[in-house]
């Protein structure tokens, strides 16, 4: 080969040949990386506590939110002659109905007072107490991830003074609030009720907004503290900078950059706020402040079980047990998705 | 330290002119009036009444009025319970309720910490996982479940414990544990959190090589160390059992607070509700403070703001 000049511009072929099959295979990606929901995700799918807890929570949504729609009964029902049976015990007239040849279904958890087919207002009372749960955590959410990220985010004399509010709020002793304002509120709502356009606050009940206000109104501070001290980290960030360099409005940065990166503490926070929500709820209906009387939710369910305790312990049995394990598996859940999405915090 | 003190002393005072006040203005949302259960009274009859109570008024002077006879811990009369003032009424209840309340949160502690302690220093053996169960268990039951479930078991079904009143010892074992399994079982997971935070630090590690006795190094060092967010929770869990015991005290028929404040919201005696509340919330506001400031007196390692 004839001397290479070094200044000339002959190129090296070889340096130009086609890739071989072992070059190409050693650029192949062999797994696609794994982002912060996968990575979470995959954590999860490992907590077999987790796992299960979910599947409670699944199999009882299944329960209160389809499996009414086609079952024999309604929750409002109320069938003469079949009075405070025992679970799976058929009322005289049930049984001739059988003798006939007639199909009925089993009451699997007995009747109540009225004669009430008790499985189905089991389902549609734990119904309530799910859609309270989420439905509160979904306005706590909203609520309080704002408020916490504009007083984080803005700092200065903005954030003392809206964390001086939210320091107050929260020593406000909320049960004491959430039952007067639901016995003062009950009475406007009604009136409210029956005028047109707003209707629906009948069918919701009084009482069920006045919680869901008082979720509103009290709750989403403690949502309000974590998301602030989130922010306060997350704004000295470069990307933050970026943004404000590229003319991004404060609005924009707080959308897009600074509560999508603290999703993983927004996910945790509303789950873990679902089951105190149901806590809440089912001790008003206990109290008799809760949901609008033909509707049950399994803290009234409960309370209305004590004056037959003697009797009718399953009437009791049902509801009580119910509503502690919809807590428990929603507890665990929480725990679980916080060990997945912020392996440091696990203790 | 002084100026803490007075930041939280200005805080409090201010919560507390905010629950009167808007326990003032829910009130007066309230349609039909305190007297409209009674029967049919006459149009005079209803006027005097109304003059007594100072109804009459403009919202804002009885808002007024109200402010300073709260300041001098009047609520005024009972609308129900005639003739009593609801500071009387007040002031015979509460020690029932206080009692309760306070052998609860003892209760809470005195089995809470060693639970907490126990399961930390044995972490990962079968005694550890036994008392995480009985915690995630206890913070998942709510006490009217606990409540009535105990009524069942040991007072109709095996007739162990007497279900109501609280005239002997043996009448407040039933309501003290559904009162306090709540916080125990909260306690006892806040105390094994932080002991198996501190048994990791290093001054674990010196205090033991320097020739303490395994007792002395937990007791004068971890636990003292470790108890430090128990006491934080004191205060929501004074605020607990206080409010805990408006269904204890129901399902239980304990003549205290809590039972008088649910009649008196089914009675709408108007005065008696707000005497309660604001009653209550001071109480916890003012004990959350004091724990606070304790709080920060007992760990010098916090920083004054």
């Amino acid at each position: 080969m004839a001397k290479k000049n070094p200044i000339s511009f002959h190129l090296n072929v070889d340096d130009f040949l086609p890739a071989t099959d072992s070059e190409k295979e050693a650029l192949v990606q062999m797994r696609p990386s794994v982002g912060f929901f996968k990575d979470a995700m995959r954590r999860l799918v490992k907590n077999k506590v987790a796992m299960v807890s979910l599947a409670f929570i699944i199999l009882i949504m299944f329960f209160s939110f389809v499996v009414p729609s086609f079952y024999p009964y309604r929750y409002n029902q109320q069938i003469r002659g079949s009075e405070y049976l025992s679970p799976m015990q058929y009322s005289d007239k049930e049984l001739e109905r059988i003798e006939a040849g007639e199909k009925v279904f089993p009451h699997i958890l007995g009747t109540d007072n009225l004669g009430r087919d008790y499985a189905i207002r089991v389902m549609v009372g734990s119904r309530i107490s799910l859609l309270v749960g989420l439905i509160a955590s979904a306005i706590i959410l909203i609520i309080g991830s704002i408020y916490g990220a504009v007083a984080g985010y803005f700092g200065g004399w903005v954030d003392l003074i809206m964390m001086r509010i939210v320091d107050i709020i929260y020593t406000i002793p909320d049960i004491l609030l959430i039952v007067l304002i639901s016995f003062s509120i009950a009475g406007p709502l009604e009136k409210l009720a029956m005028m047109p356009g707003f209707r629906w606050i009948q069918v919701i009940g009084a009482n069920l907004i006045s919680i869901f206000l008082v979720f509103a109104l009290l709750y989403w501070v403690g949502m309000a503290r974590i998301v602030r001290g989130q922010i306060l980290s997350l704004k000295q960030s470069e990307y933050v900078t970026a943004a404000k360099a590229l003319g991004a409005s404060n609005a924009r940065i707080i959308r897009k950059h600074l509560l999508t990166n603290c999703i993983g503490t927004l996910i945790v926070t509303t789950t873990l706020q679902i089951p105190s929500s149901i806590f809440t709820e089912s001790f008003l209906s206990f109290l008799g402040l809760g949901v609008a009387v033909p509707l049950p939710s399994l803290g009234s369910l409960a309370s209305d079980a004590i004056n037959g305790l003697n009797t009718y312990p399953y009437l009791l049995l049902a509801p009580a047990i119910l509503i502690s394990l919809i807590i428990l598996s929603f507890n665990l859940f929480g725990d679980g998705l916080r060990d997945a999405f912020d392996p440091k915090m696990k203790s | 330290m002084l100026k803490y003190i007075i930041k939280r002393v200005i805080l409090a005072a201010l919560t507390i002119f905010l629950v009167a006040t808007i326990t003032f203005f829910l009130m007066n949302l309230v349609p039909g009036g305190p007297f409209v259960a009674e029967k049919s009274i006459s149009e005079q009859a209803q006027q005097a009444l109304f003059e007594k109570y100072g109804l009459d008024q403009p919202l804002i002077v009885q808002y007024k009025n109200y402010l300073v006879n709260m300041l001098k811990g009047d609520f005024g009369l009972s609308l129900k319970q005639r003739g009593r003032t609801v500071s009387e009424i007040i002031m015979s209840k509460f020690p029932v309720s206080a009692k309760l309340g306070g052998l609860s949160v003892l209760t809470a502690l005195v089995i809470g910490i060693p639970l907490g302690s126990i399961a930390a220093l044995n972490r990962g053996k079968w005694i550890d996982s036994v008392i995480i169960v009985i915690a995630t268990c206890g913070i998942a039951v709510p006490s009217f479940v606990l409540c009535t479930v105990g009524m069942y078991l040991f007072g109709v079904n095996l007739r162990w414990l007497p279900t109501f009143g609280l005239s002997t010892p043996l009448h407040h074992i039933l309501p003290i544990f559904s009162l306090s399994f709540y916080p125990t079982a909260y306690i006892a997971r806040l105390m094994r959190s932080s002991m198996l935070d501190v048994i990791g630090q290093d001054y674990m590690r010196t205090a033991r090589s320097k020739g303490l006795s395994q007792f002395v190094s937990l007791f004068k060092h971890a636990l003292r160390n470790a108890v430090m967010p128990v006491v934080t929770y004191v205060g929501p869990l004074l605020a607990y059992t206080l409010t805990g015991s408006f269904i204890v005290e129901k399902i239980f028929v304990i003549p205290g607070l809590g039972k008088e404040f649910i009649s008196s919201i089914s009675n709408r005696d108007y005065t008696m509700i707000m005497g309660t509340t604001i009653f209550l919330a001071a109480l916890i506001i003012i004990m959350n403070m004091l724990v606070d400031i304790v709080y920060k007196i007992i760990d010098p390692r916090i920083k004054l703001k």
